[in-house]
């Protein structure tokens, strides 16, 4: 049998390429189409960058971060600290936030995997890592306290990343998050994006067979760190202003790991789906329920409840199962 | 005696609170060598086998490995020292597929895609895979899992194969297949430790036999002669089980 190459190195055909091509174009066109659902279409892309920082960690290297909130708290609170007080520029701050995203998460997971720490003792770790930057953030004057940094509006100043009009943080979300889905694509096809899988499918079969299972572990926290932290970043430039509920709360966490696991932990369009998915639906829960905080939160906790049980691939799992039984079911 | 062994086992005791679970095993292997391990269950023979690749750290002893002590380095070290396992029971990476399960183990060598997959195609050949390459390695039967698991160890290019109980559950056809792989992976130069329940297959593939019993070495030779030990017989075959087992070897 003379095999087919390519088979490890993710190609796409033509017809894929022309429909990429085909949606960007649309997504350019949208803002003079459907002015009015922006901010939506901002949210979706940001979550889906984070949740794609997520999917790193605990879709493809099997490691189910609870508390990403702290890169995204990192992320925002960095550059903007930096901005206020040193009135330095976002864009440069934007590596800063990366690089200190990166720094802790390296720390944090050089703690757990260590000590090969898993499953829901990882999780918890996480969790614990983001109450205390939570708790630090609030009793800390010196970094705004319980009442947060508000970044002053310069009016429009696109060197420092502020702009009047929501169309330039459109296009900054959507390419940010164009590039978050190139990077784990092309990383599928490389050797560490394999070991990720071969860490999280099993640990002792892959280190008999030559993976260094902490260093890929390690290398998946720091590209979910930065990628997340790059999201908190462009956040807090987004809304000018941060508190540490909105950042550190474990309600972000919430919200970045649900997009990946609504859409498929482990595939590269999963968070997105998952959060044209979600994104709508928190926003109108939001606006819905506004007198009971906190409602929108139960609704989650149920959505959560039912992928698990009756969804646990995501949505891609189960398109993929459905696509599979109509093959069938022609053949 | 050549002064750089291929594999030494030196008086290495591994306890688990207070039990003793191997206690002073020494051995030595030859390179392309086919041993066999044998011993009753709860021998020590998997604690050995993990103690070798690293997943266990022994309280005394040394392993030596082409000249190099090997005690202390991770399973992923030794693995690229050239000694790799299978498990007995099998691991497979569930939900990639056949090709991907091997990969992972030709990354070992290099970092190239096109040379990892093009070695991986061939080593799907060589076990006989090469037709369920793109099916997810959850769907294999459990011949097929065991022929992946050594596929994945072949991959990494070891110069020691540890084999734990490949052959157990299958049928006397499918272990004369295995049979006839181990001995086509030791042509192509690779030494292999095979842990095994089933004596007419030990006794055929193996050039040496070791017999461990309550974690002590007890007999270390051929296995005509391992098998005739009054000691071996004792503690492991039963008695007439020379007999037996005399026609096939």
């Amino acid at each position: 049998m003379a095999e087919p190459r390519g088979h490890l190195k993710r190609k796409l055909g033509l017809s894929t390429w022309i429909a990429v091509v085909c949606v960007l174009a649309a997504l350019h066109a949208l803002p003079w189409v459907f002015p009015s659902i922006l901010h939506i279409m901002i949210m979706i892309f940001l979550f889906s960058l984070m949740g794609q920082g997520w999917n790193v960690l605990g879709g493809y290297a099997g490691q189910f971060s609870f508390g990403h909130s702290l890169f995204f708290g990192v992320g925002a609170y960095v550059s903007s600290l930096l901005f206020v007080r040193l009135g330095l520029t976002p864009w440069i701050g934007i590596f800063v936030s990366c690089g200190a995203g990166i720094l802790l998460g390296l720390f944090v997971g050089f703690l757990s995997f260590r000590y090969g720490l898993k499953g829901p003792f990882f999780a918890l770790i996480m969790l614990a890592f983001a109450e205390i930057f939570h708790m630090t953030a609030t009793g800390w004057s010196a970094v705004g306290g319980a009442l947060g940094v508000l970044i002053p509006l310069k009016g429009n100043a696109p060197g420092l990343m502020q702009f009047l009009r929501k169309e330039p943080f459109y296009f900054l979300t959507l390419w940010m998050m164009v590039g978050s889905l190139y990077l784990v694509w092309r990383l599928e096809s490389t050797r560490l994006g394999l070991y990720f899988l071969a860490t999280r499918e099993d640990h002792d079969a892959a280190e008999a067979l030559g993976v260094n299972t902490f260093r890929a572990q390690m290398a998946a926290m720091a590209i979910s760190a930065g990628l997340t932290s790059i999201g908190g970043t462009i956040y807090a430039q987004y809304l000018l202003y941060i508190d540490p509920d909105s950042t550190f709360g474990v309600v972000n966490s919430v919200e970045i790991m649900l997009r990946p696991i609504i859409g498929g932990p482990g595939t590269i369009l999963g968070p997105l789906l998952g959060s044209v998915v979600l994104t709508p639906l928190s926003e109108i829960t939001r606006l819905a329920f506004q007198s009971y905080s906190g409602v929108y939160l139960m609704i989650y906790g149920l959505i959560l409840v039912a992928v698990i049980m009756f969804l646990p691939d995501g949505l891609i799992g189960f398109a993929r199962r459905v696509v599979k039984k109509f093959q069938k079911g022609a053949a | 005696m050549e002064n750089r062994s291929f594999l030494e086992v030196q008086s290495v005791s591994k306890s688990f609170r207070g039990l003793k679970a191997i206690s002073e095993v020494a051995f030595r292997m030859a390179e392309k060598e086919i041993l066999g391990l044998i011993g009753p269950n709860g021998a020590g023979k998997t604690t050995l086998f993990n103690l070798i690749t690293g997943f266990l750290q022994p309280d005394e002893g040394r392993i030596n490995f082409l000249g190099q002590n090997i005690v202390g380095l991770a399973p992923h070290g030794i693995c690229k020292l050239g000694i790799t396992r299978t498990f007995q029971i099998v691991k497979p990476f569930s939900h990639l597929s056949t090709l991907e399960n091997v990969a992972v183990g030709c990354y070992n060598r290099t970092a190239a895609v096109e040379e990892v997959e093009e070695k991986a195609w061939e080593i799907l050949r060589f076990v006989g895979l090469e037709n369920k390459a793109l099916q997810p390695a959850s769907s294999l039967t459990t011949p097929d899992r065991k022929r992946l698991e050594m596929a994945r160890a072949l991959g990494t290019r070891p110069r020691l194969l540890l084999l734990d109980e490949v052959m157990a559950g299958l049928n006397p056809k499918e272990q004369g297949d295995i049979v006839a792989l181990v001995h086509r992976i030791r042509e192509a130069g690779t030494a292999i430790l095979v842990i095994e329940h089933h004596m007419r297959v030990i006794m055929g593939v193996s050039d040496r036999i070791v017999v461990i019993n309550h974690g002590v070495c007890i007999a270390d030779g051929e296995p005509r002669r391992v098998c005739e030990d009054p000691g071996v017989i004792e503690a492991y075959l039963g008695k007439g089980a020379f007999a037996c087992l005399g026609s096939t070897t």
